[in-house]
């Protein structure tokens, strides 16, 4: 089979090659490097019935907010220094969406499973909580001398995993920079084919950037798509090229109150496209302005 | 020198939740817990291993507050991407953090309230990490506003973390990793040393009484020997003060009342 080698693709591109009803997983940790824009392309799609995988943001409280998922696989779903996301809370307290809420560990261990190409992976985690029994998980028996009974977490396999990256070459040499790259490695082998949005796109990573060699988190043959869209997290952070957004995900929570309605503020935090976006947001010299979070 | 706060009262209590444990990751969520593990490391426990709340351990506890962002001094590593292989899943950790429910097992919740999984009537957190590290390391807890509100009565609406009871084992599950130490709330200081690891209080802060805690509270308490919750040296005081120099401590507790005033 030929190889594409080229993995340049559009945002609407990479959105295009997803269908109704797949299983999504999206890179980050709660208002962390999120791969945002990717997420506003599927806002501005007709997908829907998506299961969505993440360790959630505002990613989740949109794609909730805009009727998009049909299943949500999560530990939380917080903004951080907003706790609580105003969006999910609706959708939950609706009961709008199914779900299968996991603890932090267990989550990144059923990514590990669907990596490995294994059922499950056997965890004490669950264990004395409600999880399992929400859930459906079922429990499996050492069989070894201590006959330990461990609950046994179901891999998580993704029909396609989301992540944003600090720069990316053409054939998909990706390179993540700051203080965590959080669990975007396993998204990407969980998935049977990941898209990775790049602050920068170089031509050939080796020749730009060879001593950065080591912030290759995952190998090429991982990523199906690449497309350079810098500010492509905010308002989420990407270190170290800029900070989260606080003041925009404040108005996107006060959204929530008033007027509560998505369709009626979607294009404040969606937009037509994403020049537009950005240029709501005052444009990407803002976004790269944005300072550090302190925690 | 002007009196101490109850808030620095309860840091310091919280802190003595850290003494001799070791070579482990002290985790404190919020402003008081994450004081406490900070003053136990620059007095009675150097050894503990604190994290900058992002993703690198420090051996000189980072502030409260706004801060130059390279102002913390990095001594070693602990993002995410490796803290459930590092600290959670290896024991090496005790974290104090703020639930909102925590009932007579010392289960506790922060996921959801009333309603149904489906349809909880109001959403919260989700679990976060709290199954991991109930089962694998050991927990403290802090609350400032004691109430039964917090610890209800029967049990939490969402078991988000594992505690003692019996109902909740299956057999030949492992739960020797399930290790509660100590609550510490704007009333008291408790631990699970009562009868099946009931929940006891040992201390109470100066003028409350052990009456006090009970009508506080959704379940039957033990008493413990009832000792006085020791007030903070200067010492300590100096060291609290250095590690929040935005008094941050001061909005934790309702009015931010001095120990024994009638708040």
């Amino acid at each position: 089979m030929a190889v594409q080698l080229d993995k340049r693709m559009s945002a609407a591109e990479i959105v295009g090659q997803l269908r109704d009803g797949m299983t999504l997983g999206i890179g980050g940790w709660g208002p962390r490097r999120k791969p945002m824009a990717l997420v506003r392309e599927i806002l501005r799609s007709e997908l829907k019935d998506l299961t969505i995988v993440a360790y959630g943001g505002a990613d989740v409280g949109m794609l909730c907010a805009a009727g998009k998922v049909r299943k949500l696989v999560y530990a939380f779903v917080s903004l951080d220094a907003i706790p609580l996301e105003p969006w999910f809370r609706k959708a939950r307290e609706a009961g709008q969406v199914e779900v299968l809420e996991l603890d932090e560990g267990m989550f990144q261990w059923g990514l590990k499973a669907a990596a490995f190409r294994l059922p499950f992976l056997p965890t004490r985690v669950g264990l004395g909580t409600d999880l399992a029994e929400l859930g459906g998980l079922k429990t499996v028996q050492s069989p070894y001398a201590d006959g330990e009974v461990l609950i046994a977490m179901p891999a998580l396999r993704l029909d396609a995993a989301l992540i944003h990256v600090n720069r990316s070459d053409w054939r998909g040499n990706v390179q993540v920079f700051g203080p965590d790259v959080y669990y975007d490695e396993w998204f990407a082998r969980a998935a049977a084919k990941t898209y990775a949005s790049c602050e920068r796109l170089v031509d050939r990573i080796e020749d730009h950037y060879p001593e950065d060699a080591q912030a290759n988190i995952v190998e090429r043959s991982f990523v199906t798509g690449v497309v350079e869209l810098p500010g492509g997290a905010h308002p989420s952070s990407m270190p170290p090229h800029y900070g989260w957004d606080m003041k925009a995900f404040k108005a996107y929570c006060d959204a929530a109150k008033d007027p509560g309605d998505w369709q009626a503020v979607a294009d404040r935090f969606v937009g037509a496209c994403e020049a537009d976006y950005l240029a709501n947001h005052g444009g990407k010299e803002a976004v790269a302005a944005l300072p550090l979070p302190i925690f | 020198m002007s009196e101490p706060t109850l808030a620095e009262l309860c840091i310091v209590a919280c802190s003595e939740a850290f003494r001799g444990n070791g070579e482990i990751v002290a985790t404190g969520v919020g402003p008081v817990p994450r004081l406490a593990v900070g003053l136990a490391k620059l007095t009675h426990s150097p050894e503990l291993m604190l994290t900058d709340g992002e993703a690198y351990l420090v051996e000189q506890p980072v502030p409260l507050g706004p801060r130059g962002y390279d102002e913390r001094k990095k001594a070693g590593y602990l993002p995410f991407a490796r803290f459930f292989d590092a600290a959670v899943w290896s024991g090496r950790r005790h974290a104090m953090v703020t639930p909102t429910q925590l009932d007579r097992f010392g289960q506790i919740n922060l996921s959801r309230m009333g309603g149904t999984h489906a349809q909880p009537k109001t959403q919260m957190l989700g679990v976060r990490g709290f199954p991991g590290n109930t089962i694998h390391h050991p927990n403290s807890f802090f609350f400032p506003a004691h109430g039964p509100r917090v610890f209800v009565a029967g049990e939490v609406d969402m078991i988000s973390g594992a505690g003692y009871n019996p109902a909740k084992r299956i057999a030949g599950g492992n739960y020797s990793g399930i290790d509660l130490r100590r609550i510490v709330t704007d009333l008291c200081v408790m631990d699970f040393g009562g009868n099946d690891n009931a929940i006891r209080v040992v201390s109470l802060h100066p003028g409350v009484s052990f009456e006090q805690v009970q009508e506080a509270t959704g379940f039957a308490l033990e008493a413990g020997e009832l000792a006085e919750t020791p007030l903070p040296t200067a010492e300590q005081l100096e060291i609290i003060a250095s590690l929040d120099p935005h008094n941050i401590r001061a909005t934790v507790i309702r009015d931010n009342p001095t120990v024994g005033s009638d708040a």
